[in-house]
């Protein structure tokens, strides 16, 4: 029985360890350089080999252009065995870089959580409020972030202040609607019963309401996450200095793929674990009924 | 043996791959190394008479905007005559001091935006070779994600001062494509070093007559590359806006657009048309120094209200800049500054990119090895002229409306005309005359006359 138990939690690992091997394996073959025999050159040949990057002694072969998976495991080392360098405005580490990006991050979210949460629980017991205030949600929620940005630019006339603003105007939608519905749809019963014992408005919104539609409230907070964190890459593509989309944009000026798809793992890895940690909150405040 | 870790190398670090292990990288390796090889010539040379020369030469020319004339000149009254007179009726040895005096510096901490691109170069370099902290200057340089962004930056107040495509400050000044702020041209930061580059599938087609329907890339409106491309285009009797497509592109999304097709070819700034090369997507159809040799492409300028607040740091700022484009205008220090300006911090290049811009023997992805020692050049004296060229093209392809006010424009944008402020100021006799003559693609420019050589072209918008 316990075999059986252990084998069902093994199968899947052993499954993505092997779909992992498989990938990195075709991967691997697709990139292999096809290395051509070297023929005789004369000095003239040989100077513009050289000045087209594949001198014998550089590596050789033709460049696929594409990193092998070798080169790929070289640039995650040589990036997380010095996370945190700090050579001036346009060198820094990628762990600095991720710290930059989740500090924006960070700061918005919470701006746009500060302004969410207390909205959406006047709109959610307010029908009035609620469809008076609908057309404006409607038409502000399905913009882009980089929209935004131009007009946030111009308007607050500062580039870290702009990219926090993006991160709020587009964290702000999905909290604000899961709030609202999660307070207008606590049940009546228990909402009677409060009114029933005279609890007072303020106790009544932090005792009953509040608790019965946190798990709403939480749903709403990550998906706000997860569009903040696909945000800041955007922005800071767009505004650039620091963060890890200024390192994608810097690392795509030099043409590196190798570098762009090592951010492109970092920032996923950093999405999961945000994801994971908003995860673990929903579980901490869902109740059985 | 692998270029990567040396394990059995008892006298290097493992992780870290540098001989010396202070650094990360080889590149950066180098590139402090080469870096004090430069502050050494550096300290040899003396740049103090390259200042004083700088503000002599553009004396002269504001007095004697013709060449031909100033020879004349010289040579009918001798040149320590012509010295004196010239002494007599402009302060240029009070200018001179004045550019040479260190008066307490108004803001010390300066941040300077740059767009990773070859035409920065001597405003990279004066970082690493520690000319702004000669100056007492803590300057950071920042590498900024795109023109519209130096633009935005620059109005906002976030940049000091910052690197331009030289007809950016007139547009700004004018308010073409953003509010009108007066903005300043200090010095010419490159001239020259920019190229026409055609996918590789275009081997065949190198005649600008057969490229209609061809979709072209510039990396900005207001830029010299979206004018001598237009030019170009025209020249050969296309219409560049009805014959072909030009889109504005970022640089390196120039190399991927070419490499996806999605685009025929752009006239760029280096090192990205070295890169498609290097990158065998592309070759180099033409350098841009071939169409007008000594053009003047991107310029180091910011603000008139910083100039106006800040009058020494903006004269410290001068001065380094200065510094380092007479740096870079020899050639012996090219292959050096290639190493400098290589590593993560500022271009984000290969070296041997670099390289091949800067010294001008490069391959041009048609199997050649071509030898361009002008191909990139740093002659930082910003010409009026030059100015009022660009402004005639603003107008030719209808990014200016109206009548324009060429010379009043490019006299106020393109500084030192501070001579002729001065002059003025003294009671002198402002010289009146035309600016220099300059020949683009074999037609002379006549900058006396921009709206008749406006007229005189038969592909225009106005």
């Amino acid at each position: 029985m316990k075999r059986l138990a252990v084998s069902s939690a093994l199968a899947p690992a052993l499954l993505s360890a092997l779909l992992l091997a498989v990938l990195v394996g075709v991967w691997h073959l697709a990139t292999l350089p096809s290395g051509g025999a070297a023929a005789p050159l004369t000095p003239e040949q040989l100077e513009y080999l050289e000045l087209m990057g594949k001198a014998p002694g550089d590596g050789g072969g033709a460049r696929s252009g594409f990193p092998t998976p070798a080169e790929m495991g070289r640039t995650i080392v040589q990036h997380l065995s010095q996370p945190f360098y700090d050579n001036g405005p346009n060198d820094k580490g990628i762990g600095l870089q991720l710290l930059y990006s989740l500090g924006r991050v960070g700061l918005g979210y919470l701006i746009a959580a500060c302004v969410a949460i207390p909205l959406g629980f006047v709109i959610g017991m307010s029908p009035l409020v609620y469809r008076a205030l609908d057309p404006f949600i409607q038409v502000l929620k399905p913009i882009s972030p980089l929209a935004w940005m131009p007009l946030a630019l111009y308007t607050i006339k500062d580039s870290s202040v702009s990219g926090i603003f993006v991160i709020f105007i587009c964290s702000v939608w999905p909290m604000l609607i899961n709030t609202a519905f999660g307070v207008s749809t606590v049940r009546r019963d228990w909402l009677n019963v409060a009114r029933t014992l005279e609890v007072k408005p303020l106790r009544r919104a932090f005792e009953v309401i509040l608790p019965a539609a946190a798990p709403t409230i939480l749903t709403g907070m990550r998906i706000s996450m997860g569009i903040a964190w696909l945000v800041i890459v955007a922005a800071e593509m767009l505004v650039g200095g620091t963060g890890i989309g200024y390192f994608v944009w810097n690392e795509w000026n030099n043409l590196s793929l190798t570098n762009v798809i090592f951010a492109i793992l970092v920032i996923g890895v950093v999405g999961m674990l945000l994801d994971l940690m908003f995860a673990r909150l929903q579980k901490a405040v869902s109740y059985v009924e | 043996m692998s270029r990567y870790f040396d394990p059995y190398d008892a006298d290097r670090p493992l992780v870290m791959r540098c001989s010396c292990g202070r650094h990360r990288t080889p590149e950066e390796h180098t590139a402090e190394q080469a870096a004090s090889a430069l502050k050494r010539r550096a300290a040899e040379m003396d740049f103090q008479q390259y200042a004083s020369d700088y503000i002599e030469a553009t004396v002269v020319k504001a007095l004697f905007p013709r060449d031909a004339v100033r020879r004349r000149f010289l040579r009918a009254v001798g040149k320590s005559a012509a010295m004196g007179a010239i002494a007599s009726v402009v302060p240029i040895t009070s200018l001179q001091a004045m550019a040479q005096e260190r008066g307490p510096l108004e803001k010390k901490d300066l941040k300077v935006g740059f767009i990773p691109i070859t035409c920065a170069t001597p405003l990279i370099m004066a970082h690493p070779l520690g000319f702004y902290a000669k100056e007492g200057l803590n300057v950071e340089v920042v590498k900024t994600a795109g023109w519209a962004l130096i633009r935005d930056k620059m109005l906002n107040k976030e940049y000091d001062a910052t690197h331009f495509l030289s007809p950016m400050p007139l547009a700004m000044s004018l308010g073409a494509g953003s509010n009108a702020v007066p903005m300043r041209v200090a010095t010419i930061q490159n001239t020259n070093g920019q190229a026409i580059t055609l996918h590789v599938k275009h081997k065949e087609r190198r005649d600008p007559k057969d490229w209609k329907g061809f979709k072209f890339a510039v990396p900005f409106e207001y830029s010299m590359h979206n004018f001598l491309l237009r030019y170009y285009l025209a020249e050969a009797g296309l219409d560049p806006d009805r014959d072909v497509q030009i889109r504005v592109v970022p640089p390196p999304e120039m190399v991927a657009n070419l490499r996806a097709g999605n685009i025929d070819g752009y006239l760029g700034p280096d090192p990205f048309n070295q890169r498609a090369v290097y990158e065998e997507v592309g070759f180099i159809h033409v350098l841009s120094r071939d169409l007008w040799n000594g053009h003047p492409c991107c310029a180091f300028g910011t603000s008139a209200e910083f100039i106006q607040q800040h009058p020494n740091s903006f004269a410290a700022l001068f001065r380094a800049v200065l510094t380092s484009a007479a740096m870079a205008r020899e050639a012996r220090n090219r292959e050096l500054i290639a190493k400098v300006i290589a590593p993560q911090a500022y271009l984000n290049q290969p070296e041997v990119v670099l390289r091949q811009v800067l010294t001008g023997r490069f391959a041009d992805g048609l199997g050649n090895i071509r030898n361009v020692p002008d191909r990139a050049d740093f002659d930082p004296i910003p010409w009026q002229s030059m100015a009022v060229w660009m402004l005639t093209q603003m107008k030719r392809w209808g990014y200016l409306k109206g009548d324009v006010d060429y010379r009043q424009l490019a006299e106020r944008v393109f500084l030192l005309t501070d001579a002729k402020k001065h002059m003025k100021e003294l009671d002198q006799k402002v010289p009146d005359g035309a600016y220099p003559k300059f020949r683009i693609m074999g037609r002379e420019f006549d900058p006396t006359q921009p709206e008749a050589y406006l007229q005189g072209f038969a592909i225009r918008r106005s």
